[in-house]
């Protein structure tokens, strides 16, 4: 199987904070993969990345190959041509993804940009594609402006708008995360139908571990700025081996036997990213940390889908 | 936007129906007498009593507020205490002139303003931007009539390059513009300052905006973004300032027409009140609150139109 995206060594920071401390990822045709990681570990940064619209002033290096087209060295007008094409991205935040001005419908025609239909075409798209993502009254919705819609129905919207440009990558930043837990389960059981009709690749950015166990098939684990391990969603629930991707899993509510537990959390906080540690990044953190995790930590195949960034794993 | 035309235009008109029950009572419910105060202190009492029962003060205060409103509502100002002419006749006299100051110093303002601005935010950061912030900022800081004074003695006493006082020659448009230029540039330069920061200001901040980054995630190309995503919602907050502005100009008028001695409304009111003209000034106050109130409703709803939201404020 082909690799539709695949992330090399990738770079990002902004002056002095080096927020991606060389990223590598990869995901094939139909395949669903999950970002998770607590806030700050990069996550979003990442994201941003991949649709090639990294913040102003962001310093990239390393390298990101969308279905083979190089993107970090591409000229900023081949860039824009993958975008909207190739990949959709579906925001964090549905509230402020769309523009106020500008009816739904309005915006979902300027996104078909590239198509050739006519606008009553796109129109019509747009309707069709807003009643498979569970939009009651469709033909209502694309006049309404954005404050006139609710929550769970912009973040189908956004869906939709990803969905009508057909990408061969979609990116989905926290899609759940502005929702409540009703809708939630909703926007998570459209993503599941979705799954199953299409043919790209899906990277799902989280840092609700629920979501990816639901949606994913391979998850990255991320802290500060570096995946520190990847795997399929059973080996990193069932078998973590790295020593955050553990803990990350210990304080999920989800693993709480019984309600009135204290919920865990891992001490510390992340390391100053002006100045990141020579050695691993989460030694000041862990409980097996060593004199050895000074160095760099080596990669380590765990098994052919498995691998972690760890001194302490006997391999 | 019909429901909120209908009522936009409703309030307008109770501002309107306050502000004049509230001159009526500022001019009339003060302690003196109109009748004796024209007249001066020589009057005999037929004459004052004669005046007052033209004057229509010698009626109930009820029927005089209602007299007042239904010949305002007719178009009919009363008559000026000294020279007997219809109040209205004499302001549409001079208006074009303050008309046409405004226009012409709002005008510039807005170009100039709005290009700075521009400017500013396509080299946000670097040196050119802060020289137009700090020149800015003291267009802003100089008060208007310092700059009036100045630019009299620079450009018409020194160089001698522009007329120093009048309005032009009637039906002579360039003597007209000539004596123009000098009050709308002291009148526009605070606007200018004032159009640029706010340019700049929320450019920036629709720029920044998550939907303009959405509309960038699906290629669309920076030209498009810009005139069809950010200025429709950046241009709305410019729109309100403008509104006030022009408020805000009407009022420049009076001292920059009095400066630059030009006939118009601001120089009207103003010799109204020096010659306790009641009939002038409360005529003239209550033209310019309507004209004021109009531009501030028709600013109301063109925001209305551009902002959905805007519209439905009267909802719910």
């Amino acid at each position: 199987m082909t690799e539709l995206l695949e992330v090399t060594d990738l770079r990002l920071s902004y002056g002095k904070l080096h927020a991606l401390r060389g990223a590598n990822l990869q995901a094939r045709a139909g395949e669903v993969i999950g970002i998770v990681g607590e806030s700050g570990c990069g996550k979003s940064t990442l994201a941003s990345a991949l649709i090639g619209l990294p913040a102003e002033g962001a310093a990239l290096s390393g390298s990101i190959k969308i279905a083979g087209q190089e993107m970090v060295a591409a000229s900023a007008a081949s860039r824009r041509a993958l975008r909207g094409d190739r990949v959709a991205m579906i925001f964090q935040d549905p509230m402020t993804a769309f523009n106020p001005v500008l009816t739904l419908g309005d915006q979902l025609i300027d996104f078909q940009h590239r198509s050739h239909l006519s606008r009553k075409e796109k129109r019509a798209k747009a309707r069709d594609m807003l009643a498979s993502v569970g939009l009651p009254d469709p033909d209502l919705a694309l006049k309404r402006y954005m404050h006139e819609l609710s929550g769970g129905m912009r973040q189908r919207a956004s869906i939709a708008a990803a969905l009508l440009v057909s990408p061969d990558l979609l990116i989905a930043d926290e899609p759940t995360t502005a929702l409540d837990v009703t809708m939630e389960a909703q926007i998570i059981h459209l993503f599941r139908q979705l799954r199953a009709h299409h043919h790209g690749a899906i990277v799902i950015v989280t840092h609700h571990l629920g979501v990816v166990g639901e949606l994913c098939d391979r998850v990255y684990v991320m802290y500060a700025g570096e995946v520190v391990e990847e795997g399929t969603v059973d080996e990193i629930y069932h078998s973590p081996r790295h020593p955050y991707t553990a803990a990350l899993i210990a304080c999920d509510p989800m693993h709480l036997e019984v309600t009135d537990q204290r919920l865990p959390t891992i001490p510390g906080r992340l390391p100053d990213l002006t100045n990141p540690p020579r050695g691993c990044a989460f030694a000041s953190r862990c409980v097996k940390a060593a004199a050895i995790c000074a160095e760099p930590p080596p990669r380590k195949r765990l098994s052919p889908t498995q691998a972690a960034l760890c001194h302490r794993i006997a391999e | 936007m019909l429901t909120y035309t209908v009522k936009r235009i409703g309030l307008a008109i109770m501002v309107l129906l306050i502000v004049m029950s509230a001159m009526y009572a500022m001019v009339f419910l003060v302690p003196g007498d109109p009748a004796s105060l024209a007249l001066g202190p020589r009057a005999t009492p037929e004459l004052k009593a004669e005046l007052t029962a033209r004057m229509g003060l010698d009626q109930p205060l009820t029927t005089q507020i209602l007299n007042f409103f239904s010949n305002a509502l007719r178009g009919d100002l009363g008559y000026d205490v000294w020279s007997k002419r219809p109040v209205l006749d004499q302001i549409l006299e001079v208006l074009p002139n303050t008309l046409f100051l405004g226009i012409l110093s709002l005008g510039w303002a807005i170009v100039l303003g709005i290009v700075l601005g521009c400017l500013a935010v396509v080299w946000r950061g670097t040196a050119i931007d802060t020289l137009l912030g700090v020149l800015s900022v003291s267009m802003i800081a100089v008060p208007p009539f310092v700059i009036a004074l100045y630019s009299l003695l620079i450009f018409a006493v020194w160089l001698n390059w522009l007329p120093a006082i009048g309005a032009g020659k009637p039906g002579d448009w360039s003597s007209q513009l000539a004596a123009a230029l000098l009050p709308a540039f002291a009148i526009g330069i605070t606007w200018v300052g004032y159009l640029a920061r706010l340019v700049r200001a929320s450019m920036l901040e629709v720029m920044g905006a998550n939907y303009i980054r959405t509309a960038r995630a699906f290629g669309l190309s920076e030209p498009r973004i810009v005139l069809r995503c950010a200025l429709r919602v950046a241009i709305i907050p410019t729109i309100a300032i403008l509104a006030v502005g022009f408020g805000s100009i009407l009022s420049s008028a009076v001292f920059v027409e009095t400066v630059f001695s030009r006939p118009g409304v601001g120089s009207l009111i103003t010799s109204a009140v020096a010659k306790r003209n009641y009939p002038l000034v409360m005529g003239t106050v209550l033209f310019m609150t309507t004209f004021y109130l109009f531009v501030v409703t028709a600013a109301d709803l063109l925001m209305a139109w551009l902002d959905p939201r805007v519209r439905d404020v009267f909802r719910s």
